[in-house]
């Protein structure tokens, strides 16, 4: 089945097109990269994707249905923002905040909700932090949290904004291996975008880069012309030694 | 002169200005805490500052003051969300804006009404004595229905609190949450606005959660505590108001803010 798929999609700031006939086929269980330079509109498209912004042109289907509809199949984790490190949550109220979905306005967390989040927060190791306040765990164990609340719906899909920012190198592998885990041994479909190359062309199956349009090619490899297109200027992708290369070999 | 230090009890006006300080501290330490971890607390002291616009309309109409300045706090709450929204006009430059404005037009309006200059004052700098028991009822009205506010959206105040981009997308109502804080804020301040005055009042509104911030956690501690503080800083504030027969509103802020240092200094 697939999970996303975008046809002929345009978005426009003023008369500025922010994304430029856009195409995406993304099946289900894939584990997809998107990099691409900053401000070419890697977030805008995970927006339209979770149905916070709506597309001036063209269709975006979400497992066959609109965006809005679909959000409760979708985990979502933010761009790390720069929140309050002594606002007076644990990591369990902020787990719990992923069940706004199906829980509703006004009606309280029940047992139900709680369980689930102590599963959620199992998933990612963090279960004996759930008392903790989320100021006083480290950037790496934060990041855990918010995936963990972005599983607590049980999605298919999982959205990541650049999820690797603020977890230092030692705890980034251990990081992404659970993504990995999470995309194989759970079946859920994931997109994140990411500037981290080198992690990116080891850990996902398809990648595709964007720059107001998008270069893709239903693979885990790029042009050499896709990525200049895209960034503006060559980008030197196989300089650090990784195990995959992120640039398809040359035809020609 | 009686020295005892209950003896202020004995005139009924303090013991009305002692009630109304209580139910006051009590409305602060539930909006106060969002105030504060919304950073929303440039917008309301724009929001105090603007009420006095509406002040001044009621006092020259004649009418209640404090009706018409809670309609101004109120419009004022909405226009700077809804300028923000929909211009390229910065949050702070538009609360700069109302802020002045609401200020400007209030001293017109009063200075074209008679008893302008003491009425002024009590507005600026408040006086806790003048209020009545119908004030204190009003002040208890509010704070049930902000409770039962809070009590009721819990969750969604706190998600909105905590990441609004998130709760955005799991369909939180963020635009609407935002905007019925707003409300509670405006509501709040001009209440207040009668016990510690326009420039003052954001510090009643801020300071006992900032100190039970440093020392307590999770939200409900956090309101409690602050409730108590409040009621003690309005107590103090009132006896050393009372002895030293100097306005009651400053002092009040000013053993707030002694607290607030103390507590800072201790809790580094």
């Amino acid at each position: 089945m697939t999970a996303i798929s975008i046809k002929d999609l345009w978005l426009f700031r003023g008369d500025h097109p922010v994304l430029e006939d856009i195409n995406l086929e993304v099946a289900e269980g894939d584990f997809m990269g998107l990099i691409g330079p900053n401000g070419g509109g890697k977030t805008t498209l995970l927006k339209v994707i979770l149905g916070m912004i709506k597309p001036d042109k063209g269709s975006v289907e979400i497992f066959g249905l609109n965006p809005v509809a679909a959000r409760k199949f979708i985990g979502y984790v933010p761009q790390k923002n720069i929140f309050d490190q002594n606002f007076p949550v644990t990591a369990m109220d902020v787990v719990l905040m992923g069940r706004y979905s199906r829980v509703g306005l006004f009606k309280r967390y029940g047992q139900k909700d709680k369980e689930e989040a102590e599963k959620a927060l199992r998933s990612v190791g963090m279960e004996e932090y759930a008392g903790r306040e989320i100021g006083s765990l480290s950037g790496g164990e934060q990041q855990r949290v918010f995936v963990a609340r972005s599983l607590v719906s049980n999605p298919k899909l999982l959205l990541l904004d650049e999820p690797a920012t603020g977890i230092d190198a030692a705890q980034q592998t251990e990081f992404y291996d659970l993504l990995s885990r999470l995309n194989t041994s759970m079946g859920i479909t994931i997109v994140m975008v990411s500037h981290d190359l080198t992690a990116v062309s080891k850990y996902v199956s398809k990648l595709a880069c964007l720059n107001q349009r998008l270069y893709y090619h239903g693979t885990a490899e790029l042009t050499e012309e896709d990525v200049e297109k895209a960034y503006g200027c060559p980008v030197d992708m196989v300089a650090h030694g990784t195990p995959h290369r992120v640039l398809r070999e040359h035809d020609h | 002169m009686d020295w005892s230090i209950l003896g202020f009890l004995e005139y009924d006006f303090m013991r009305v200005a002692l009630a109304a300080g209580i139910a006051a501290s009590t409305l602060c330490a539930v909006v106060g805490i969002y105030v504060i971890l919304n950073r929303i607390v440039f917008i309301s002291d724009g929001i105090a500052h603007a009420a006095f616009g509406g002040i001044g309309l009621g006092y020259f109409l004649g009418s209640d003051p404090l009706t018409f300045g809670v309609a101004s706090a109120l419009v004022t709450a909405l226009g700077i969300g809804t300028i923000t929204s929909r211009s390229k006009v910065s949050e702070d430059t538009a609360i700069g804006v109302f802020l002045s404005t609401g200020m400007a037009l209030g001293v017109i309006l009063m200075s074209l009404s008679r008893g302008y200059a003491k009425d002024l004052f009590s507005y600026l700098f408040g006086n806790i004595l003048a209020v009545t028991w119908f004030d204190v009822g009003t002040i208890l009205v509010l704070t049930v229905a902000v409770l039962a506010l809070v009590i009721l959206l819990y969750k969604e105040f706190l998600l909105l609190s905590f990441d609004p981009v998130y709760g955005e997308a799991v369909g939180l109502p963020v635009r609407s949450l935002r905007l019925l804080l707003l409300s509670m804020v405006a509501f709040s301040v001009v209440v207040l606005i009668k016990i510690v005055g326009i420039i003052m009042v954001i510090a009643l509104l801020t300071i006992p959660c900032a100190i039970c911030r440093q020392h307590f956690r999770g939200l409900p501690g956090i309101m409690a505590g602050s409730a108590i503080l409040g009621t003690v800083f309005v107590t103090i504030g009132l006896i050393i108001s009372y002895f030293f027969d100097v306005p009651s509103g400053a002092t009040i802020i000013i053993t707030a803010s002694v607290a607030f240092f103390v507590s800072t200094f201790i809790s580094r």
